[in-house]
């Protein structure tokens, strides 16, 4: 059953020949089985799951359409959940029980889900490896010595070891497309507002954006349709109308005109990546698609402009971890100052501390007008740039990231160069618009995902785009031997 | 760009952080080579470019001024450190 999509899953729970329940067990046991060699879930909810899955059952024996209800998901532990724990992988958090839901994980249990538990991630999602989780690394399901990205490497290495059929993530930076692209499942980022941010764990306000992690493009329109849409409580969150996600999905692909930005395919990008990517594009071709080559002049402006916008914009929201409210607090604080600062200092791991400071001096007085809005003027131009783009064409492909899954602790020492890898996928967070990565082929045995960004709230279209694709390949039906040899 | 140790302890002062000696010397090699980074955006000639603050430039929705939410104070205590008659516990911050 692992291996199932959720329209056939939702479809055999119907002709009633597997239960929720029974799913759920089965899904609660590979974790049991699996995890401990991957490390994807900070917390497995067995007693919640199950009754949800209960509860499922008589939605579905009493005639619901949802194809989400009695469908085992898993959270990235940035998500609010009333009554279960939520972390952020971060010991600021080690015992936060929220009293609210967020609106994303609210709307996926009106649609019926039964949650699995919440997957682990880089503290505060900063990071693009899943290493800087107080909870230890995740490991890639496809080669353990490698990482599985991040930051939403434990949604990632769980929907790729077939620990849950889907799982949510998040995405600042690249957060979604670049650990789907490292395990071999596809991730959405959604336009920017396109869903809720309410009962989210802010990291950077501006660029943050939650969305599908599954096992195919058709899956993820299935979760899109349940999270996306007008929430009143986030005052980023578009009021755009949503489309049918999956209405479409199946629409031919003739006359699509596909962009190939000359950046993405330059110095830097792995040759075995490239010839993937390349291929991918033929097979589109093969569909009835038509490729230009393209020019985003502005896209290595994406790093040094992220790296002030995001770490100025943690600051400002890190800011409530205070050891007041909620979290750590350090043991006997002499006076209030002392409690601040070592509660924070004990509390967040280095990377957090460090993008803090970052911020902080980028937002100090006499630095303002030279870091931040200056950031803020590039990531104009670097808008400009996709808008101009999608002028011309439909939608942009490239690759994901520069080079397949590394090394666990190959790139612990050498920060920077970990934050170039980022170099693809960054510039579609400032920018705004949608992109997903599908899996395209392997290298070294490694997944390749191909990306996809397409135009303001032209979600649908990418996924048509990607369903198609998937139609015709059987990249994204790969399962790492850790999850067949179970 | 080179920061000095001082500087990094004072930006850990802003940001309410304690760090000790060591920690303070990893981060003014780590924070230098962030800066480093960004620099590159110093020799891009932004005259006339606006400031993109908001993706879709969405100006700041506003709703009537009406009670919205119940009371939940013991829910949220009960996330606190340390609480006493209803209300959150610091050390004094009055002599």
């Amino acid at each position: 059953m692992v291996d199932q999509s959720i329209a056939s899953l939702a479809q055999k729970l119907r002709a009633k020949e597997i239960s929720s329940v029974e799913l759920t067990q089965d899904y609660l046991a590979r974790i049991k089985q699996l995890d401990g060699q991957l490390n994807s879930f900070i917390t497995v909810t067995d007693e919640v799951a199950l009754a949800q899955a209960e509860a499922a059952d008589k939605l579905i024996a009493a005639g619901s359409t949802s194809a989400l209800a009695g469908i085992p998901i898993a959270h990235k532990d940035l998500f609010c959940t009333d009554g279960v724990l939520t972390t952020c992988a971060s010991k600021m958090l080690h015992n936060f029980v929220p009293p609210y839901e967020s609106t994303v994980t609210g709307r996926m249990l009106a649609s019926g889900v039964v949650t699995l538990g919440k997957t682990n991630m880089d503290e505060f999602a900063m990071g693009s490896s899943n290493e800087n989780s107080y909870y230890g690394a995740v490991k890639n399901p496809w080669n353990l010595e490698k990482v599985p990205g991040g930051s939403s490497g434990g949604s990632a290495a769980a929907v790729a070891a077939g620990l849950c059929v889907a799982a949510t993530g998040t995405d600042t930076g690249g957060s979604i497309r670049q650990p789907a692209s490292f395990c071999g499942i596809s991730g959405l980022k959604p336009t920017y507002g396109r869903v809720s941010r309410f009962g989210m764990i802010a990291y950077a306000s501006s660029l943050d954006q939650a969305g599908p992690m599954a096992r195919s493009a058709e899956d993820c329109a299935h979760i899109l349709q349940s999270i996306a849409g007008f929430d009143g409580n986030d005052s980023t969150c578009s009021e755009v109308a949503i489309e049918d996600y999956t209405a479409n999905l199946d629409a031919p692909l003739d006359g699509l005109t596909i962009g190939l930005p000359k950046e993405y395919f330059g110095d830097g990008l792995n040759n075995d990546v490239a010839t993937v990517i390349q291929d991918a594009v033929k097979e589109f071709e093969k569909l009835g698609a038509k490729v230009k080559e393209i020019s985003l002049p502005n896209l290595n402006l994406s790093i040094p402009s992220y790296y002030v916008i995001a770490p100025s914009e943690a600051s400002s929201n890190l800011s409530r971890f205070d050891g007041v409210r909620y979290g750590y607090r350090c043991e006997e604080p002499k006076d209030l100052m002392d409690m601040y600062k070592r509660s924070r200092g004990e509390g967040f791991g280095k990377e957090v501390q460090k993008r803090i400071m970052v911020g902080t001096y980028a937002l100090s007085e006499g630095y303002y007008d030279a870091y931040y809005l200056k950031a803020q003027r590039i990531r104009r131009l670097i808008k400009e740039d996709f808008v101009n783009a999608l002028a011309e064409v439909d939608v942009i492909m490239g690759p994901v990231a520069p080079t397949t899954a590394f090394g666990i602790g190959a790139k612990t020492d050498d920060p920077i160069a970990m934050y170039l890898e980022d170099i693809y996928t960054l510039s579609i967070n400032l920018a705004g618009i949608p992109a997903m990565s599908i899996p395209a082929g392997f290298a070294d045995g490694m997944p390749v995902g191909l990306q996809i960004m397409g135009n303001y709230f032209a979600e649908a279209k990418l996924l048509n785009v990607a369903h198609k694709f998937q139609q015709a390949t059987d990249w994204h039906t790969k399962n790492p031997s850790l999850a067949e040899g179970a | 760009m080179s920061l000095e140790k001082q500087d990094v302890l004072k930006i850990a002062h802003l940001a309410r952080l304690a760090l000790d000696d060591n920690d303070a010397e990893q981060y003014q090699h780590s924070l230098t080579s962030v800066l480093d980074l960004v620099e590159q955006m110093q020799s891009v000639d932004t005259d006339g470019v606006e400031p993109l603050s908001h993706p879709l430039e969405a100006k700041q929705r506003l709703r009537e001024d009406v009670v919205t939410e119940e009371n939940r104070r013991e829910a949220f205590l009960a996330n606190a450190p340390q609480t006493e008659a209803g209300l959150f516990l610091v050390p004094k911050v009055i002599d």
